[in-house]
């Protein structure tokens, strides 16, 4: 077998991989609705209003009920020093 | 036909060529899959957090109304409930009781809450998946709570909230609304804040206005805006996951422009003796482009897989130590995949392209002069 016959069968492995990978999230998706369902009935029946990510601090445990001064809530020069603080830009709401 | 067998001769001539040179092609490659690796897994993973956040977050509070007191949080008096009276358009309100509380002996931070729909009797407690796995404890153990006068209180545990929805549960200790003001000293006719309903979305925003012209020192937070803040919180252009992105970019962009700015004298040398012995400079080209081609795919199809299984088989192990910062509660939680065309192809674009090009012009430079020139 020529060495260009393999390089064919090897992307066309790799482009049906990528589509099976299209195909195991639609399924995925399918099942996880129940799932999905249960998490939303959480939400909805305990009021959540934010995932729980970073519970290391106020702010970064509801950075949708954080105040502008969530970053400086020791102090107002004490700087953010969670390091989740600079995975999150702060909400939009307090940015606009 | 005659098109496909040469190109056919070309790509074994160039994966040949490609061999002679293993050990730097293969590291090459082990690179280049890397970068698209840690490129992928960043998509996959912050498109599918923002979906699900999106999905799950579509049932919270319409609106929450939060007091401020100087610029920060404060408690809000039950009797807000009377002011804020029938607005039109709002369909309940209620009183929410929910703070936080430090347990210093495994250092994690709990979200307590008092929820009306849970009947809980004074000594009983439900609590999130984390909790449990950072106490080890479950059903039927004991569960305490030391509250502000420094007493400290029991509880037994219900039952645990479901492992599947830790991704909002995780920290998560439900105690009767009793227990709550006992535990906090926050006296009756006091809430945290307070939740509305609204028949029609559209007005909203409405409501919102007229609730800020009635009561002054009063925030009220829009679901809309709970979502736009997932919507962008870890989006492409913000955050470290930008800085992270740059910095892989840039590695990159520098990696390729040190393979266009010059070839080393080993890959000029058989140039040269591939037109000594009568190739064209478009045969070289092309066979330089399949050699840019075969690389930049192959890592590219390897890295997106790789990081598909990363994301969404292992849930996304290697970001945990990043995602995870000083926090104790961590949830377990493996994400739904959701996948972006349009990101992929972007990724695709940005990965493949640069490299390509990169390759391709140091060829044409040297392919168009005097084989003699070369050899020499």
């Amino acid at each position: 077998m020529h060495k260009s016959a393999l390089v064919l069968l090897f992307f066309i492995a790799g482009i049906l991989l990528m589509v099976l990978t299209a195909v195991d999230a639609a399924v995925q998706q399918d099942s996880a609705m129940e799932s999905l369902g249960r998490r939303t009935l959480l939400v909805k029946e305990l009021g959540l209003s934010d995932i729980a990510l970073f519970t290391e601090a106020r702010y970064t445990r509801h950075p949708s009920l954080a105040d502008r001064h969530a970053a400086f809530q020791d102090h107002p020069v004490s700087f953010d020093h969670f390091p989740s603080g600079s995975l999150y830009l702060p909400p939009r709401q307090l940015v606009q | 036909m005659d098109f496909i067998r040469k190109q056919a001769y070309l790509i074994d001539f160039t994966l040949s060529s490609l061999l002679r040179r293993k050990g730097k092609n293969l590291g090459l490659l082990l690179v280049y899959t890397l970068i698209v690796f840690l490129l992928a897994s960043v998509m996959l993973f912050t498109h599918a957090l923002r979906k699900e956040a999106s999905i799950i977050l579509q049932q919270s509070p319409e609106i929450i109304v939060q007091r401020l007191v100087a610029g920060r949080h404060a408690l809000i008096p039950a009797d807000y409930l009377e002011k804020i009276g029938q607005l039109r358009g709002v369909v309940s309100k209620r009183g929410r009781l929910w703070g936080y509380f430090y347990n210093p002996s495994v250092k994690a931070n709990y979200t307590v809450m008092a929820p009306e729909h849970l009947e809980l009797t004074t000594t009983e407690v439900v609590i999130g998946a984390g909790v449990a796995r950072a106490l080890g404890v479950g059903v039927g153990d004991y569960f305490t709570l030391r509250s502000d006068d420094g007493n400290t209180y029991s509880f037994q545990i219900k039952e645990l909230l479901d492992e599947d929805s830790e991704l909002v549960s995780s920290d998560l200790v439900l105690i009767s609304e009793k227990a709550y003001r006992v535990i906090t000293g926050i006296p009756e006719g006091q809430f945290t804040d307070i939740i509305l309903s609204v028949r029609n979305p559209r007005e909203v925003r409405k409501v919102a206005e007229k609730l800020t012209e009635k009561l002054p020192d009063i925030r009220p937070i829009l679901r809309e805006e709970i979502l736009r803040t997932y919507d962008s919180i870890f989006s492409w252009r913000q955050g470290i996951v930008f800085v992270l992105l740059f910095g892989a970019l840039m590695a990159f962009v520098i990696f390729a422009w040190d393979k266009a700015s010059g070839l080393s004298a080993e890959e000029k040398r058989e140039i040269g003796i591939l037109k000594a012995v009568g190739w064209e400079s478009g045969d070289v080209l092309r066979m330089k482009f399949w050699e840019g081609m075969i690389i930049s795919l192959s890592a590219f199809m390897l890295g997106y897989l790789a990081a598909y299984l990363h994301v969404f088989y292992s849930s996304a192990v290697l970001f945990e130590p990043v995602l995870k910062g000083w926090a104790t509660l961590y949830p377990q939680f493996r994400l739904t995949p959701f996948i972006d065309g349009l990101q992929l192809a972007t990724l695709f674009f940005f990965t493949i392209f640069p490299y390509v090009v990169a390759t391709i012009i140091p060829i044409w430079r040297a392919s168009v002069t005097d084989p003699d020139a070369i050899m020499r």
